[in-house]
């Protein structure tokens, strides 16, 4: 009989060693494989949400290491409570996160609705639908600078051919009226088609027996629709919506990129104000406090999304 | 809505996990609202509410 790798293990094993381990229960032996994991996660999760709690509730300066540290309890949490420059910056991320995903579901159910008819090449088309979800954000938030450029930029031309406006007369990130449009705009492009790939996961489960029996029923195609379709798709929906929520209120790549918060503050997100807190004004306590703030509102919603993914799984 | 006001007083994982699911939702929107100063300060508490009431009465029994 050939010798397998654990035979060999075995052999290797020194008699004192595999004594030892021969003594060990089963849920011993469970515990040694699942402490390295354990450990990195305190070590590298835990440990610094707990440090960040602590320090939301002091004056640290990151920059100042050696100064000393004072206690301010809920000082900070209340200053940023009521900076209407904060509360500014909520407005452009609600902004962005409504039209994001008001946008992305639209756009993605039609998507899903149109491949999920089975036409000659729909395969070729979903590969082609997916393509701008596969890109890094930051990639895509560089050449996306370069389409919405007024001069060489593609965006102004194909915008001033369908309306007839001067393709040099606008920029789409340097005006205060167009620059949230434009970070919308640009993800949008880049996450419809994942809500499209969810709705469409939806639209294949539903059974084809129900459509079947509706026709039967002499269910119009439209009453099909209200009646059969949207209430199956719409947990997946959910899902989508959740998650592109949760993802889109931390958004802070392809912003930086592309705007950089600008023109003014039109398009900084909570989590480019943030950065600007903790790393270029070093206020690292009070940005604490704005992490903890965030932290909580993201713990929230995807508190939901789980118990939303729990439902689908049931169905 | 009788079912849902038996679950509440019989402290059942389903009613309870809804209201605070609701209390999660009301709070992020009292955050992103842009028409009172008020609302968005106390925006935080309502979450941090929903959020721990979500995590006691998710241990709650079906």
């Amino acid at each position: 009989m050939p010798e397998t790798a654990m035979d060999s293990v075995a052999r290797a094993t020194p008699p004192r060693v595999a004594r030892r381990i021969r003594g060990l229960s089963d849920r011993m032996i469970a515990w040694i494989f699942v402490a390295p994991t354990i450990f990195l996660l305190l070590a590298i999760n835990i440990f610094p949400l707990i440090w960040t709690i602590r320090l939301s509730f002091t004056n640290f300066r990151a920059n100042r290491p050696n100064a000393e540290t004072a206690w301010v309890g809920l000082r900070n949490y209340e200053r940023i409570l009521s900076d209407p420059d904060i509360w500014q910056t909520m407005q452009a991320t609600a902004h962005f996160l409504f039209w994001t995903l008001f946008f992305q579901v639209l756009i993605g159910f039609a998507l899903a609705w149109l491949i999920n008819a089975k036409f000659r090449g729909s395969n070729f088309w979903t590969t082609i639908i997916v393509l701008p979800m596969m890109l890094s954000p930051a990639v895509v938030g560089n050449f996306w600078t370069f389409l919405y450029q007024p001069q060489i930029g593609l965006f102004n031309y194909v915008v001033a051919f369908f309306s007839g406006a001067d393709p040099t007369g606008f920029t789409m990130i340097g005006e205060v009226a167009l620059a949230p449009w434009a970070i919308v705009i640009v993800d949008t492009w880049m996450w419809t088609p994942f809500v499209m790939l969810i709705c469409l996961a939806g639209l294949r489960s539903i059974p084809e027996s129900i459509y079947e029996a509706a026709e039967c029923d002499r269910a119009s195609k439209w009453r099909q629709f209200w009646t059969i379709t949207v209430p199956m798709v719409l947990p997946f929906l959910m899902l989508a919506v959740l998650f592109r929520g949760i993802e889109n209120f931390k958004m802070f790549d392809l912003v930086v990129q592309l705007t950089g918060g600008g023109p003014g503050s039109t398009t900084e997100l909570t989590s480019i104000n943030l950065k600007r807190e903790a790393f270029e004004k070093w206020r690292t306590g009070y940005a604490s406090a704005y992490a903890v703030i965030l932290f909580v509102t993201v713990f929230g919603l995807a508190s939901i999304y789980v118990k939303a993914l729990n439902k689908v799984k049931e169905r | 809505m009788r079912a849902f006001i038996s679950g509440i007083l019989r402290l059942r994982r389903g009613p309870w996990e809804m209201l605070a699911s609701v209390l999660i939702a009301i709070g992020v929107v009292m955050l992103m609202q842009p028409y009172a100063l008020w609302a968005f300060s106390w925006s935080f508490i309502v979450t941090l509410t929903g959020t721990v009431m979500f995590l006691i009465v998710s241990h709650f029994p079906e």
